[in-house]
């Protein structure tokens, strides 16, 4: 990826509040539920981006705000340098050729009373392309063979499939009209150990051969880590850091973000080792977060400034933009982050890049 | 003498579909104050191996066989009452969603003392105090309120929480845990699995956790069992398990899962094909429908659990030579694929010789 292409999409300050009523006959609105709480950030054409965060940080509903599933409260997602926040009716529809998406669960995503076939060629019907029926067959069985599903099933019910296998049919679903946008909301974290491998290996291929631009929504650090360009990092509806995967997962500058990185198991009793750096308590609610930086509450190096003052993401030298006062300095991060983590053993590192 | 001794347990279910062969000739030995981590994917056999240990699994349609000695008692032959006594006492159990364990119209607190007096002889009052006092070691901030609450008030890891403190109330001697964190962010399973060892290193019990993480059993985990189609393929140490892995399955999910410390560039490894009908298994060994190094040989013989070669305490079920899957695993390590490696699985068998030819 060149930095000099131009950005595919761009978010800006996107909210999104979801209001919260009380009373069964005349609602009032007594709060409202900040998912997205003044988000901003590109997606560059070609690249996949990594949406990272615990549950309720918003990054499923960013995803959704920017396929327009979900209508933003403020703030503007611009498509190709058009600001698409406005469209309706058919520009809308336009816009969904060019986005599409990939969900989480693979049983509940599917119309369990369609055959696979028509649920491969629903976005030609919607779509009004390949009219004829012998046309729209042999394309939705291209389809069915290269996300390796034997096209013979085309008559076969989603419940005939394999978890694995559903998802396979989801991502030909997506990838029918040639988007140039793919957003895949945790896309394997349904799906067995074994086969998982096979899911994200097919995405990666998918996204090399028709130059898709990927957002790529995870809980899993070790997917993300494996599967993106560059990563975001969310937390209580805010990007708490954003670099690119090396930087980002080898010097990782927020508290949050070494947080998560420590907290992640590595299947390796010697290299996983490090003094790991435990979060108390839980994530706490969108409806009511902390004043200024959200994550003082939990923070192992807030100060008094951190709950008075919010912090802006700035560049922090060393590849990524983090949202924080203090942010963590080298020898933290040695100690903290599994011990392959901070010294790739192919990679030389001498202080090198000390910021 | 073994805390608890599994020998050569079967349990088969009897379905229209026809007898689903769920675990098929286990064994297994969990000693006081270790961790057992036995992992598989979905329809290995591993949760219903566990199940089996508290008698979750008795019915009409069930046929088990084998022992389950637990303190020198077989389980197996314990009467539903015994059984009882034992369960939620000696043996606990923590399942994998929290949310659908507890039960929603009681409190918390309720449940935890129901737990308790089902077991112990105690004044509710008793019993109140020491479920406060079980929030509290089980990190629960402010459980004198807590206590008094719904499971709905609870977050996902203040509800697993509650399961554990369940769990322990009695103080048991073996925990089992299913999948305890996989319902959970990351952060908290990494408060959940540091209170579990922390927990033990206190009480001194005996852990068996069931998980597909082999993450979370890198971290926690004293001994792992592997499991495949309901037989446990790969057996040792955690160190064993991971410095030399044995089993060509082993290979696959250590090579096909995504991992922090491995940067963009590599490329997964999938194990081919999915986990194979319990019903209709392949023959041969199981896994090889599979198996990168597949021979003729492979698809007639059932290779058995036998030690490995020079490792003490290792076990695979592997119908390759040690000599040839040392070489395998080195060449996968080094960044090989399977199909550049196969060539070695062909060398033995023309080493061998009279093995003869089936078929093509």
């Amino acid at each position: 990826m060149t930095a000099t292409a131009p950005p595919l999409i761009e978010v800006r300050n996107l909210v999104k509040h979801f209001p919260i009523t009380s009373g069964i006959v005349l609602q009032r609105q007594v709060g409202a539920v900040k998912a997205v709480d003044d988000v901003s950030f590109d997606v560059r054409s070609g690249e996949t981006l990594g949406l990272v965060g615990e549950t309720g940080c918003g990054k499923s509903t960013t995803a959704r705000l920017i396929v327009r599933l979900l209508e933003p409260t403020s703030g503007t997602v611009t498509f190709e340098g058009e600001d698409v926040t406005g469209r309706s009716g058919a520009s809308l529809k336009a816009l969904r050729r060019e986005m599409q998406m990939i969900f989480q669960d693979p049983y509940s995503s599917l119309n369990p009373r369609k055959t696979v076939g028509s649920i491969i060629a629903e976005p030609f019907v919607i779509h009004g392309l390949l009219s004829g029926e012998g046309e729209r067959k042999r394309r939705v069985q291209q389809l069915m063979d290269r996300v390796g599903l034997n096209p013979e099933h085309y008559n076969r019910y989603p419940h005939e499939f394999s978890g694995g296998q559903r998802q396979r049919i989801g991502v030909a679903r997506a990838i029918a009209l040639e988007p140039k946008l793919l957003v895949a909301d945790e896309p394997v974290s349904a799906l067995d150990v074994s086969i998982q491998a096979q899911v994200l290996n097919l995405l990666r291929e998918l996204q090399r051969e028709m130059g898709l631009t990927l957002i790529f929504i995870a809980h899993d650090l070790s997917v993300v880590r494996h599967m993106c360009d560059r990563v975001a990092v969310m937390y209580l509806g805010k990007i708490a850091e954003l670099g690119d995967n090396d930087a980002l997962y080898g010097f990782p500058r927020h508290p949050y973000t070494g947080a998560l990185l420590s907290a992640v198991p590595v299947p390796d009793p010697e290299t996983g080792r490090r003094d790991r750096q435990l979060l108390s308590g839980d994530v706490p609610s969108p409806a009511n977060p902390p004043q200024a930086c959200r994550f003082h509450t939990r923070c192992p190096k807030a100060q008094e400034v951190c709950s008075t003052e919010e912090p802006l993401l700035e560049d922090k030298g060393t590849g990524t933009v983090a949202a924080c006062h203090f942010p963590l300095t080298r020898d933290e991060v040695t100690l903290r982050l599994p011990v392959a983590l901070t010294e790739p053993p192919d990679v030389p590192v001498a202080g090198s890049e000390r910021a | 003498m073994s805390l608890l001794a599994v020998e050569d347990l079967r349990v088969q279910f009897v379905t229209d579909d026809g007898v689903v062969h769920a675990v098929d000739g286990i064994s297994y030995a969990v000693e006081t104050g270790t961790t057992l981590g036995i992992v598989g994917e979905s329809g290995s056999g591993k949760t219903v191996s566990s199940l089996t240990t508290m008698g979750l699994t008795r019915g009409g349609s069930t046929r088990i066989s084998g022992t389950i000695q637990f303190e020198g008692r077989d389980l197996l032959q314990a009467s539903d009452e015994e059984l009882r006594s034992i369960r939620g006492n000696d043996i606990a159990m923590i399942f994998q969603d929290p949310l659908s364990s507890l039960h929603p119209f009681y409190k918390v607190g309720t449940q935890l003392v129901e737990t308790m007096l089902a077991h112990r002889d105690l004044s509710k009052a008793a019993a109140r105090d020491r479920a406060v006092e079980l929030l509290q070691l089980v990190g629960i901030p402010d459980p004198q309120r807590r206590v008094d609450q719904y499971p709905h008030e609870f977050s996902g890891g203040m509800r697993q929480r509650a399961m554990i403190a369940m769990a322990l109330a009695n103080e048991p001697k073996l925990l089992i845990a299913d999948e305890p964190t996989t319902a959970l962010d990351v952060t908290v399973q990494a408060q959940i699995l540091a209170l579990m060892q922390d927990l033990q290193n206190r009480l001194g019990m005996a852990v068996i956790i069931i998980t597909h993480d082999l993450g979370v059993v890198a971290e926690i985990a004293d001994e792992i069992a592997v499991m495949y189609a309901g037989r446990i393929v790969e057996h040792g140490s955690t160190n064993q398990i991971f410095s030399a892995p044995q089993h060509p399955y082993t290979w696959g999910l250590l090579k096909s899962i995504p991992r922090l410390d491995v940067g963009r560039s590599d490329e997964l490894v999938p194990i081919s094909g999915r986990p194979p009908s319990l019903i209709n298994r392949p023959s041969g060994c199981f896994f090889h429908p599979r198996c990168p190094y597949v021979r003729d040989r492979h698809r007639r013989v059932d290779p058995r659990l036998e030690p490995v070669d020079g490792d003490r305490g290792h076990e695979v079920a592997c119908l390759l030579s040690a000599a040839v899957r040392g070489k395998i695993w080195d060449g996968l390590r080094s960044g090989r694929d399977a199909e550049s490696l196969r060539g070695l699985a062909e060398t033995e068998q023309a080493a061998a010789g009279s093995v003869p030819k089936a078929g093509t």
